[in-house]
């Protein structure tokens, strides 16, 4: 192609110029890629291309015909840049639309950048439960795990000689008259918040809980309870049923009924165990039994120092583990423990 | 508590028809939970036959069979019961095994069509070349007993019935029993009479009374003498307060128990043994007082019950119990002794030596009233838990003595012929109740259930009490059967029980407003969901540990001293001490996923260690019902030990497994250290790493973990010999942190730093150091040398070999330099440079490549 332009037009061959306008767009128009503009726009605008030749030429003309000259080829080569520019747009639009369809990938086959983790449902089931009680204004208390018998046992009032005592299987410390023990319950933290905080109190308290019973697909020897405890002055009774009925309704929706029947435990008096009613039980709706809960026992109250007649009090426990078999049908308390991996990533960071 | 349906029935309105399950959902609404339905498995038709053919028969296989014919209707009848097999005569042929009954017996026959326990149905089959149409049935093929010698031939229960007569009938066969769970307050609910006053709570209809059956006679000494002599009371309380003894004589004590008694007594969980044991029980059941028999001929001398002595020599005394063991006796039980010495341990276990025999003919019955203590202590001592010792330590009335007695007499009278002396001994004065004192007001402010007076007089008054008003105030004197109502606020539960729980209204209470949660209980949820969000699954692991692994990872240096606290009752004896790291627990786990099938691992828990210091709890612990003082609280709480959160994970395996277009990439040390570096900065902790060591790691591939100098944790790469030992994937790595120290050292809020929006100028260096010297120590003196101008450091080329010297390495490090208020000049950055590389070369001897 440079070889047939080797030689320019005349700057005032109208004609010819007008040829070499038309060989350029052509050459654009039947440019099928970016590449082959490119060629088109160096043979047609380049260095050589004839226009541009005769552009040179134009210094070497009168003075009168300079400026026809240069209007001539300024036009023309206006001609050819609007040309190439128009051509060039659509060809970058079809190449940029082409590039989108090569990269175009099975997004079904994404694969794992890395590893999924997961929170353990018991501990996000605890806080689930923390947050119903914190949003109605009651604070989360916590004690140890490894506790004086003092705590667990005899400021709730739990007598040394009492078959009751024997109602918990106890882990010991060696010697025996260290008096420390498991906490076998989460009640001690009753006792702990009466003593540090001021009145009224309203607490709840989960943590883990120890009882020497082998692991079994309804039992475990580490499990978790959570404990709930108002003292406050006027309390009573329908304050722990309005409690746990709320609570209760969090926990497994708006629809529930709870119901309290007579029972005994040495720190409450009355006592009661609270059932919930569980609609999608295996076999059939019926009541499950949730957890234990009563009025504060003067003698709990009496070991924390407080003689004021006017404070009652009422407190409530549940287990963790038995809340979450039944609220989420895990069907064996081993998946619980046993640290499958399956088991926890099952639940993400819910519950 | 099992309670056969007949029984309860005897004292109650509770229907003929009425089942298990529906007496249990009356009980439930007063206390009494429901556990369980007691049958027994047999149907029928199973009836009385008489024998009227027996025709030995010898077979091939050496046993002789018995082809017996058995009129199963009674004499002149025919059968009136249809079905196959059935023979319409009234006569059945049937082939018998045993050879323990005569012609004219009196038998029970299973007719075709019958079921016994086990699923196993009667049908009419050949065998021995008859056809055999039933089965005459021994006590261990009804059910009722362990006796398969022989069948069971009525005679011998001194049963003679019509034939024909419903054999499940006759042997009190079609009972059920409902069981129930007694809490420990309820001593009086073990027993028929208390479950029986309970239904009538519940239900609102008639009780009557056992005891108001029972005829007593006037109250003498002129019985067996007894002394009560107890010279050391626990807490004051006699450990023996009422003592009855009777004195039957005659008895035959082989007479068979009648079959309605052993019928009840299996369905209540207790074997039948023998008339005399039989009828003991019976009466504890009925009354919930345990009774003891003396073979009256075996006792020597008046008894004496009082506490076991020590002889000079320190011995104390023996008693072989009737279990047939010798047990040393502690000063603290309180014996039944006779002239011979220990004859009993009081409410627990009787002595071998006064047992009641088959040759027996004469019995003193001993109903007594024992201190609950006393026996709780006892029994736990000698480890005998029985049915007796479960009423005493829960509270036994403690006016039942005389009547169960009475009625143990009554029964040996009319079951095994004896004759009732007449005499009997009564010694001891029980302490009666205390009235309580209960404002009218105290139900509704406790329960929220406005009751009126008379709903509460009433309610204390059906259960058993006395009330009477004084000055405004109700005196209640609780029923002798009732030990557990000592305060105001039972009075309350017996009321707000009896009138329904279901009357509590339900009222929200307002609590003050809360703060929500500690920073601590927020900064540990932080840790735990930002490790999820890493890629980390959280486990649980229990915290009993074998010594061993407590001493590998629980320290860094075997030689240091590691105290633990030891369980004295551990689940496993292999794991007695509690952990005082997670590692173990969390490399369990590991192996138990990799055994599972996952190979590709990131887990981590937080969890509490138990750290012993030098006071290991306390030796005398404060009593219940009364504040101790602030210095025996704090005393309390200085021996309890430390128990500090931590927090670890595991890493095994590759991130994420080979997939298209993914290469797995193997998990290392670092992604350990990384692992901590990630808590911390979710804490805006400062962390340092630092080359440390720890036996339980590979010793070139160990992080310790400090922060402000002060060592929290480690991170890095397990030792190849206990990835070995413990069987772990390879390379397993590891990190553990204190997290209460990390929680401490968070700071209460953060502060902003202003954000400059001007360009960054970066800066390379490539510093030739000794090998010894950490990437660590080198950026933080290029840090500190190159000073405020300096925005972040990152290391990223290390290098050694050809052109750096032997034993040299070169680190190459980006430096990116910003100011706040300026686009810095090039200059002004190497400067900054230039100040970084003299610390280096300062500190480390660094030299710029």
């Amino acid at each position: 192609m440079s070889d047939q332009h080797a030689t320019a037009p005349h700057p005032l061959d109208e004609a010819a110029i007008g040829q070499c306008v038309a060989e350029a767009l052509a050459a654009f128009d039947s440019a099928a890629d970016l590449e082959q503009l490119k060629a088109a726009r160096l043979s047609h605008t380049g260095d050589k291309a004839p226009v541009v030749l005769a552009n040179r030429q134009i210094k070497d003309l009168d003075k009168g015909q300079k400026k026809e000259a240069g209007k001539l080829l300024g036009t023309a080569r206006g001609r050819i840049q609007k040309a190439l520019a128009a051509r060039a747009e659509v060809l970058e639009a079809e190449h940029a639309a082409r590039v989108l369809v090569e990269e175009a990938v099975d997004v079904t086959a994404a694969p794992r950048r890395r590893s999924v983790g997961a929170r353990h449902p018991l501990n996000v089931l605890q806080e689930r439960v923390a947050d119903v009680f914190t949003a109605m204004g009651w604070e989360i208390a916590e004690g140890p795990e490894l506790e004086s018998e003092w705590f667990n046992f005899d400021a709730l009032n739990f007598d040394p000689d009492h078959p009751a005592r024997e109602m918990q299987d106890t882990f010991y410390v060696e010697p025996r008259d260290s008096h420390l023990v498991l906490r076998t319950q989460t009640s001690p933290v009753q006792v702990r918040s009466l003593l540090t905080r001021q009145l009224p109190v309203y607490v709840l308290c989960p943590g883990k809980t120890f009882r020497t019973d082998e692991l079994d697909a309804t039992h475990t020897p580490v499990f978790h309870q959570f404990e709930g405890l108002a003292v406050d002055k006027g309390l009573t009774m329908a304050d722990l049923k309005g409690t746990l009925e709320h609570f209760a309704r969090a926990m497994f929706g708006p629809e529930v009924a709870i119901r309290l029947r007579p029972s005994y435990f040495p720190f409450t008096e009355p006592s009661a165990e609270m059932d919930v009613w569980h609609p999608q039980a295996k076999g059939g709706p019926q009541w499950v039994e949730w957890g234990g809960c009563g009025m504060v026992h003067p003698n709990v109250l009496a070991a924390a120092g407080i003689k004021d007649p006017e404070y009652t009090g009422f407190a409530f426990g549940m287990g963790v583990e038995r809340t979450l078999m039944f609220r989420n049908g895990v069907p064996d308390m081993r998946d619980m423990i046993e640290g499958d991996i399956r088991f926890s990533q099952r639940f993400g960071q819910e519950v | 508590m099992r309670i056969p349906l007949s029984w309860i029935r005897e004292y109650t309105e509770f229907p003929a028809t009425g089942t298990a399950d529906e007496l249990m959902a009356e009980l439930v609404t007063v206390g009494l939970e429901e556990e369980d339905v007691h049958a027994t498995e047999l149907s029928g038709p199973i009836v009385v036959g008489q024998v009227l053919e027996k025709v030995p028969e010898s077979q091939s296989n050496g046993k002789t069979i018995n082809w017996c014919q058995v009129r199963v209707v009674p004499e002149g009848q025919t059968q009136t019961l249809t079905g196959e097999g059935i023979d319409p005569t009234g006569v059945q042929g049937v082939v018998c095994g045993a050879h323990n009954f005569e012609v004219g017996d009196k038998v029970v026959v299973t007719l075709p069509g019958a079921v016994l326990p086990g699923d196993f149905r009667i049908s009419a089959r050949k065998t021995y070349g008859h056809l055999s149409a039933g089965m005459i049935a021994s006590v261990k093929e009804l059910g009722i007993g362990e006796d398969h010698t022989g069948i069971l031939v009525l005679g011998t229960l001194g049963l003679d019935p019509e034939p024909g007569t419903d054999a499940m009938e006759l042997l009190g066969l079609y009972d059920t029993a409902a069981e129930i769970n007694v809490t420990p307050d309820r001593g009086y609910a073990f027993s028929i009479r208390g479950v029986a006053r309970e239904y009538s709570h519940a239900t609102g209809t008639e009780f009557t009374d056992p005891v108001s059956l029972v005829q007593l006679p006037e109250r003498t000494t002129s019985g067996y003498p007894v002394e009560l002599d107890d010279d050391a009371p626990i807490y004051g309380t006699p450990g023996c307060d009422s003592f009855v003894a009777r004195t039957v004589t005659g008895i035959d004590a082989t007479a068979p128990t009648p079959p309605w008694m052993a019928a009840r007594l299996r369905l209540a969980g207790m074997r039948p043994i023998s008339l005399a044991v039989d009828i003991s029980n019976y009466v504890m059941w009925e009354l919930g007082q345990p009774l003891h028999f003396y073979d009256a001929d075996k006792l020597t001398g008046p008894i004496r019950v009082r506490r076991a002595v020590t002889s000079e020599n320190g011995d104390g005394e023996k008693l072989t119990t009737l279990d047939g063991k010798e047990r040393e006796l502690h000063p603290e039980d309180l014996l039944i002794t006779d002239e011979s010495g220990p004859v009993g341990i009081a409410g627990v276990m009787g002595g071998a030596s006064t047992e009641v025999s088959e040759s027996t003919s004469t019995i003193v019955i001993e109903a007594a009233h024992f201190d609950p203590i006393t026996v709780a202590r006892s029994k736990r001592r000698h480890k005998l838990p029985s049915e007796a010792s479960k009423r005493f330590e829960r509270g036994v009335d403690t006016q039942l003595q005389a009547v169960a007695a009475q009625r143990a007499v009554d029964l040996l009278v009319q079951l095994a012929g004896g004759t009732d002396t007449g005499e009997s001994t009564h010694v001891g004065e029980p302490v009666l109740p205390e009235p309580i004192a209960m404002d009218p007001s105290l139900p509704e402010r406790i329960t929220g259930v406005p009751y009126g007076l008379q709903q509460i007089t009433q309610t204390l008054t059906d259960i058993g009490s006395e009330v009477r008003e004084q000055d405004g105030a109700l005196l209640v004197t609780p029923p002798s059967w009732r030990p557990d109502i000592t305060i105001p606020e039972a009075l309350v539960e017996e009321i707000a029980r009896l009138v329904g729980y279901d009357q509590i209204p339900s009222r929200l209470p307002v609590a003050p407003a809360g703060r929500g949660l500690t920073a601590e209980q927020r900064r540990r949820r932080t840790v735990s969901s930002g490790l999820a969000g890493a890629g980390f699954t959280e486990v649980l692991n229990y915290p009993f540990y074998s010594v061993e692994a407590n001493e590998l990872f629980g320290r860094a240096e075997a030689s240091t001293p590691l105290p633990l606290v030891r369980l004295a009752n551990p689940i496993a004896a292999q794991y007695p001490t509690l952990r005082t790291t997670l590692l173990p627990g969390l490399l369990d786990a590991v192996r138990r996923n990799v055994s599972r099938g996952f190979k590709d691992l990131a887990l981590f828990e937080t969890g509490a260690v138990f750290l012993p210091g030098t006071q290991q709890g306390s030796a005398e612990i404060p009593g219940l019902g009364a504040y101790p003082g602030d210095a025996v609280i704090d005393g309390l709480e200085a021996g309890i030990p430390e128990q500090p959160l931590h927090v670890a994970v595991a890493l095994a395996g590759s991130e994420a497994a080979p997939q298209l277009g993914a290469e797995g990439r193997g998990r290392d040390w670092a992604d350990a250290v990384e692992a901590a570096r990630s808590v911390a900065e979710l804490l805006n902790v400062e962390l340092t790493v630092a080359q440390g060591s720890h036996q339980a790691f590979h010793p070139g591939r160990t992080a310790q973990l400090l922060i402000n100098g002060q060592l929290v944790g480690y991170a890095g790469q397990l030792h190849p010999k206990v990835v070995e030992d413990h069987d772990l994937p390879p390379r397993t790595s590891v990190m553990e942190l204190n997290l209460t120290a990390l929680l401490e050292a968070a700071p209460d809020q953060v502060t902003a730093e202003p954000i400059s929006t001007y360009p960054p100028t970066t800066q390379d260096v490539a510093l030739i150091v000794d090998e010894a010297v950490t990437a660590g120590d080198l950026r933080t003196a290029l840090t500190e040398g190159a000073g405020e101008l300096l925005e972040s450091i990152e290391l990223f080329d290390v290098y050694s070999g050809q052109g750096i010297g032997e034993g040299k390495k070169s680190l190459a490090f980006a430096l990116l330099f910003r100011a706040a208020d300026r686009t810095l000049t090039a200059e002004e950055a190497s400067e900054a440079r230039t100040a970084a590389v003299a610390l280096a070369a300062e500190r480390h001897s660094a030299v710029q490549r």
